[in-house]
């Protein structure tokens, strides 16, 4: 029962330590891979029934995206839609029924990516620094100073405030998703050594949709914030 | 996994402040489907992306409930 903050190693390659969230990074990334395979090579102008659904989603999220960054929005989807896939699946990996079972050296050989701190952590980062990058790009170095920095003392004041949000929407981003999927794993297994029929799929079911929910939360905040970094910014005039 | 008394304390002060929160939204919602019912399919998927942000705040504090 992973209740251990850190994950646990299971060999290391040179000083490099392979922990199992790793294994599981490396497993999600090959469903990632094999999906995007199977559907360009069967791809045809009336959809199957899988490619209906990825079309669905796709579809979905570009009208999101299309309202709400306008312009930008040919730079700010492919972020936004690969954050939603990876967190997504990587949250249903801790679902998998026969995989996760399976115990190296007594520690479980699969656990969720997204409940590791250390991913968490940089996915926080890269959507904050691609957010970043992508204003400076757009709107230009010095506009993107104005938003933080000005003559007004009222507005330089609430930019200092701003780019001091900047860092806690770091650890925001990496602790909701963190905190979701790591405490819904032990749930989950302390629920079923104690039951073991009806309330384990009870739970299964609530972790479904708690892992939808954050990874759509996390990739409609990276929309957002990067729509509000690709405008202009409106001060107090 | 024990469960311990400072655990316990720190989830149950912890979920306080979500817990009104995620009622507030969700009478808000409800309000505001009652006075425009045909809005309902807009309100509902930004109530379920409000409630998920509320609960995060209860979860940072489940964490710390858990490691104890």
């Amino acid at each position: 029962m992973t209740a251990t903050l850190a994950p646990d190693t299971l060999f290391t390659i040179g000083s490099f330590p392979i922990t199992n969230t790793v294994v599981d990074t490396l497993l999600v990334d090959a469903l990632i891979f094999a999906l995007v395979i199977y559907i360009n090579k069967n791809i045809s102008v009336i959809p199957t029934f899988f490619q209906t659904i990825i079309e669905l989603a796709a579809e979905q999220f570009h009208s999101l995206t299309e309202s709400t960054a306008g312009e930008n929005t040919k730079k700010i989807f492919p972020f936004v839609m690969t954050f939603f896939l990876f967190i997504f699946i990587a949250n249903y990996s801790e679902l998998l029924p026969v995989i996760t079972g399976v115990t190296v050296k007594g520690a479980p050989l699969i656990r969720s990516t997204s409940s590791d701190l250390n991913t968490t952590l940089a996915l926080a980062l890269i959507s904050i620094v691609a957010t970043h990058t992508m204003g400076i790009r757009t709107t230009g170095f010095k506009a993107y100073l104005a938003r933080f920095f000005s003559t007004n003392p009222i507005a330089l004041f609430s930019g200092l405030l701003e780019l001091v949000s900047e860092f806690t929407k770091i650890i925001s981003f990496s602790f909701r998703l963190f905190g979701n999927i790591f405490v819904g794993g032990i749930i989950l297994a302390s629920i079923t050594a104690v039951f073991a029929f009806v309330l384990p799929s009870v739970v299964m079911f609530y972790e479904m949709f708690v892992g939808f929910i954050q990874a759509l939360i996390f990739a409609l905040l990276t929309m957002a914030f990067m729509s509000i970094f690709t405008t202009a910014h409106s001060g107090i005039e | 996994m024990t469960i311990t008394l400072t655990g316990g304390i720190i989830a149950a002060i912890g979920t306080i402040g979500p817990g009104v929160g995620i009622g507030l939204i969700g009478a808000k919602a409800v309000e505001a489907i009652g006075r425009n019912p045909d809005a309902q399919g807009k309100i509902i998927p930004i109530m379920i992306v409000s409630m998920g942000f509320a609960e995060a705040l209860a979860i940072y504090s489940l964490v710390f409930a858990f490691l104890k």
